[in-house]
């Protein structure tokens, strides 16, 4: 039952997205190919159209994962399932435990989950761009053209946040990417 | 019901202005909640920052839900996030119904292939930039490293160990670094 696998998945990466925005892209990863429900190549696609219109990138990407595996119905439960854990946990501190998450234990931990998020984050950017370049790792066939776009747009995008404070956007970044793909792959 | 209303509205029009999700969302929100609305405190938004940071799920998400809840109770919290969440989740349908259709045209495939890079690299760029932010001790480093060799182990070879495996293991690390602190008195037990 799709419906339910949606609700059980996006509850799931609800629960466990710490670390916001970026956070949550790996959890969304493992969850929606072990499910089966998008291929890898797509996923790039709607983190893309995800980080490319307004609100939290994991919501969007529930919505538009819910609609194109169950229609309406699908987006408004993977939409609801994926903020849900999220609702509650705010109403319950703000109720109950003001005071919890200013605890030294608490706090510990957090810092040792953020450092464990940002590596796994890390890993995941890394090997995206890697599978870009190499194709799969079973069988390695390098692709040139990634190569150097992944360079060329490296360059750019981190280049520009020496040369001035915050650097390009991500939505710039991604129209500069468009645009190159267009003229390295053919129209 | 008037504010219940107001709440709804507000947070749709955040949710409608906000690309680049969570941080981009904070300075909007605390110019209309903070300053303009005057629903709640400095104080209490930067109280919210740091229970939204360190619970799950997106942050405007939680400013919503917190600033419903404290303005009308269990109404406002669910008036205020299902505001915030509305106009992207109508964006997003609505893309989602064509963008199969759209892919199959030859130049817009290209342009994907290409954005499909840049995703990669913004991936990076997120994690780089939560590095220069993280508090820099030799467990959170220690734990970073780990988590990115084993997340990258775990990628290669296919692996079917979870994220989530990996998250608990680390607050597990985080609570006995807390206890020996404790031992050693260098922090008093709160």
């Amino acid at each position: 039952m799709i419906l339910l696998e949606l609700l059980a998945g996006f509850l799931e990466i609800g629960l466990f997205s710490f670390g916001g925005g970026y956070g949550a892209i790996p959890l969304i990863r493992e969850v929606v190919l072990s499910y089966g429900w998008i291929e890898e190549e797509k996923l790039a696609y709607i983190i893309a159209v995800s980080e490319s219109t307004p609100g939290p990138i994991m919501v969007n990407m529930a919505t538009y994962i819910g609609s194109v595996k169950a229609g309406v119905p699908g987006a408004v439960i993977a939409t609801a399932a994926v903020i849900l854990p999220a609702f509650l946990i705010v109403i319950l501190l703000t109720v109950l435990l003001k005071k919890l998450v200013e605890k030294g234990a608490v706090q510990s931990m957090l810092g040792a989950l953020t450092s464990c998020v940002i590596g796994v984050i890390l890993a995941t950017g890394v090997f995206m761009i890697l599978t870009n370049c190499i194709g799969s790792f079973t069988e390695i066939a390098v692709d040139y053209t990634a190569v150097i776009l992944t360079a060329v747009l490296g360059t750019v995008y981190f280049g520009s946040k020496l040369i001035w404070k915050n650097g390009i956007s991500p939505i710039l970044l991604i129209c500069i990417a468009g645009v190159a793909g267009v003229i390295a792959y053919g129209v | 019901m008037k504010l219940i209303l107001e709440l709804f509205l507000t947070f749709s029009k955040i949710g409608l202005f906000t690309f680049g999700g969570g941080y981009a969302m904070l300075s909007l929100i605390e110019r209309i909640c903070v300053t303009r609305k005057e629903w709640i405190t400095h104080d209490e938004m930067m109280r919210i920052t740091v229970i939204a940071e360190s619970t799950p799920g997106p942050i405007a998400i939680n400013c919503a839900t917190y600033i419903g809840y404290k303005k009308k109770g269990l109404p406002g919290a669910l008036a205020a996030t299902f505001g915030v969440v509305l106009p992207s989740f109508l964006i997003i349908l609505l893309i989602s119904f064509f963008l199969d259709r759209f892919l199959e045209i030859k130049w817009v495939a290209s342009a994907f292939r290409g954005i499909k890079i840049a995703v990669g690299i913004l991936i990076v760029g997120a994690a780089v930039r939560m590095i220069r932010k993280m508090k820099k001790e030799p467990l959170t480093i220690v734990i970073l490293s780990i988590a990115a060799s084993a997340m990258m182990a775990i990628n290669i070879f296919a692996l079917r160990v979870s994220t989530i495996a990996l998250m608990a293991a680390a607050a597990v690390a985080g609570l006995i670094a807390y206890l020996i602190r404790c031992r050693k008195g260098k922090e008093e037990p709160k």
